[in-house]
């Protein structure tokens, strides 16, 4: 029973949005993922244990990695919070040698094309427009088994960097014809 | 009896969410929301529904507050006003999603006259939306309260 909860994967999503943060867990458990669901940016550095400071993330990082149950496969975010933005969490992720390579997902509710960019440009695996959909979740399983294979899948995820292949086709098509001005 | 109770009220349920979806007070996501509820989360549609109205009506109130003001902060009633946005498109609230945009736009522009026509559709909105909420949850209530009776 127990070796059950320690294969799942335990994905961290992150949301200032109670009815978004309620449907992220939903949509990830749906999905068999073990879900912790934080509020802000802040609150998942210190579920992490990460902190500013370099020092206290080696002393943290060396008793998480101890820790079976601090270990997060993935980290999905909202991009548009209060104080940290989703983008600020990538980079700080991104920056921390213990956390680096920890695959980060970004959610927002505006499609604009240079802040997806940007955020995939600076290390985030996937970009999804809210209403985040079970077809969304179903894409984060490779990511989550780059964790546990080899390097050897990066190469195929970094052919998604470039704009026209940030969404599947007919997302994209869905999206253009509902675009609104706000 | 009570089958047949169960399955006329399940009709009535399937009907009424067809007709907000045709209103277009209500879109496809919706829909998803429905399709996560399951028997391990029976309640999930409800619990939604109760988080969202309890959401909107704390920000419709700040929103109102703020246009009350002489000088509106435009800034403040944007954030606002994603907020709602954000919920109402997570929901399927279509209507109401549309509504924000409004005042979105008006907010942008920095044109009080029109935040407060556009808040004015965004609480006629939320109030329809809310009153067919309600109806839907008392049909389920009752579906449920019939189904425990036969157990």
């Amino acid at each position: 029973m127990g070796m059950a909860t320690q294969t799942q994967f335990h994905v961290l999503a992150v949301d200032d949005s109670l009815i978004d943060r309620k449907l992220i867990e939903r949509l990830l458990k749906t999905s068999s993922y073990q879900v912790t669901a934080v509020d802000s940016g802040n609150k998942a550095l210190e579920f992490l244990g990460l902190n500013d400071n370099e020092e206290d993330e080696e002393r943290n990082s060396s008793v998480a990695s101890d820790d079976q149950q601090v270990r997060v496969n993935l980290i999905i975010t909202d991009y548009c919070m209060p104080g940290m933005t989703g983008y600020d969490l990538l980079r700080k992720i991104k920056q921390s040698s213990s956390f680096k390579d920890i695959p980060v997902v970004i959610m927002s509710s505006e499609n604009i094309p240079s802040r997806i960019n940007r955020c995939l440009e600076d290390g985030a695996e996937e970009f999804f427009l809210k209403p985040v959909q079970l077809s969304d979740v179903s894409k984060l399983k490779p990511h989550l088994m780059k964790g546990i294979t080899s390097k050897e899948t990066k190469s195929n995820i970094n052919k998604r960097k470039g704009m026209e292949e940030i969404h599947s086709p007919d997302r994209t098509r869905a999206r253009y014809s509902e675009l609104e001005v706000v | 009896m009570n089958q047949m109770a169960i399955a006329a009220l399940k009709n009535q349920y399937k009907s009424f969410v067809q007709s907000m979806f045709d209103e277009g007070v209500l879109d496809n996501q919706f829909s998803q929301l429905q399709d996560l509820q399951d028997s391990s989360n029976p309640n999930f549609v409800d619990e939604v529904i109760t988080l969202f109205c309890n959401d909107a009506e704390r920000i419709i109130t700040e929103m109102n507050r703020y246009l009350n003001y002489q000088n509106v902060d435009f800034s403040k009633l944007d954030s606002h006003v994603h907020q709602l946005k954000g919920s109402s498109s997570s929901i399927g609230a279509h209507r109401l999603k549309l509504a924000c945009v409004n005042l979105r736009q008006a907010s942008y522009e920095r044109n009080k006259e029109e935040c407060v026509e556009a808040f004015n559709s965004i609480r006629h909105e939320y109030c329809l939306l809310r009153s067919k909420f309600q109806f839907l949850m008392q049909i389920e209530r009752r579906i449920v309260a019939l189904e425990n009776n036969q157990q």
